[in-house]
């Protein structure tokens, strides 16, 4: 029987989260950010699934009948429903701001409060 | 070593080197299709974890749907490699060294733990759409509600962020 240990999920979502994190940190193109973001959003659910599955794998030895573990994986769908509606809006506000400004610069996003 | 490991340690290399090319890429249409691909590896973990209906969700809804509009948005200001912003080095550098040390300290905080993941015989049933179709329209049904009405909303405020000629929005 394959028995993957919960630290190595652990790391990989830690991992994927600081790749996000140093994205958002060194790139200004306001798209790249964005994804960026989606990036940490999908390492957090990864870690979600993993911990829902360990769980149900330990409450499985002893109930065959288990049910433990399906109220995480709801969560990680209400998280990509909200995740997909910030996307629309954060990608209709890009658009907005491109034709306003005529770019994507992050660095000249302070021009929005005039 | 068994099947599930080459794949969870094929998968993770896929994940992290595809997150790297997305953040290191000059191109952002290049981004965007790295995203792709790490978004394909997520789903392969989805399936060797037994998340049946999150990885055709995932597969659907995120490397479907949003990283299309990724896509034509990007496309559609027709940005390409000249035309990118770079940050100075100094500030790159600062920015590895700070998400490094986050990781460090967060890997240092969480990493005694005895939990495993297994895939046992008859399991697997948790992930399938009839158990969690069943969950969500009985127990999460205000939940589910209440994300539609936030669908209408983003719809509707996008619509009214990209208009054309709105006199209320351009300063």
């Amino acid at each position: 029987m394959p028995v993957i240990p919960i630290n190595y999920y652990i790391f990989l979502s830690l991992a994927l989260f600081t790749i996000g994190i140093v994205g958002v940190l060194t790139r200004r193109n306001a798209i790249i950010v964005f994804m960026c973001i989606e990036l940490m959003l999908n390492a957090v659910n990864v870690l979600l699934v993993a911990f829902s599955k360990m769980h149900h794998v330990a409450a499985f030895a002893t109930d065959r009948a288990t049910t433990v573990g399906t109220e995480a994986q709801l969560f990680v769908f209400f998280i990509m429903v909200v995740a997909a509606a910030e996307v629309t809006v954060g990608l209709a506000i890009i658009v907005m701001l491109y034709r306003n400004i005529h770019s994507v610069d992050i660095n000249f996003l302070n021009r929005l409060k005039h | 070593m068994h099947i599930n490991e080459i794949l969870f340690w094929f998968l993770t290399a896929l994940a992290l080197f595809s997150a790297m090319m997305v953040v290191f890429s000059k191109n952002p249409v290049h981004s965007v299709l790295w995203l792709i691909m790490v978004f394909m590896a997520i789903t392969g973990h989805y399936i060797i974890m037994n998340a049946q209906f999150l990885a055709i969700v995932n597969m659907i809804v995120y490397a479907g749907a949003i990283m299309v509009l990724f896509l034509f948005v990007i496309m559609f200001m027709n940005l390409n490699a000249e035309s990118e912003p770079q940050k100075s080095k100094w500030m790159k550098f600062a920015a590895v060294l700070s998400g490094g040390s986050l990781m460090l300290i967060l890997i240092a905080a969480l990493k005694d733990n005895e939990g495993f993941i297994s895939s046992m015989r008859g399991e697997g049933s948790i992930g399938l759409i009839k158990n969690l179709g069943k969950v969500l329209f009985t127990d999460y049904v205000v939940p589910f509600e209440i994300s539609s009405i936030l669908f209408l909303s983003a719809m509707v405020g996008a619509v009214v962020l990209a208009k054309k000629d709105s006199s209320t929005i351009v300063s």
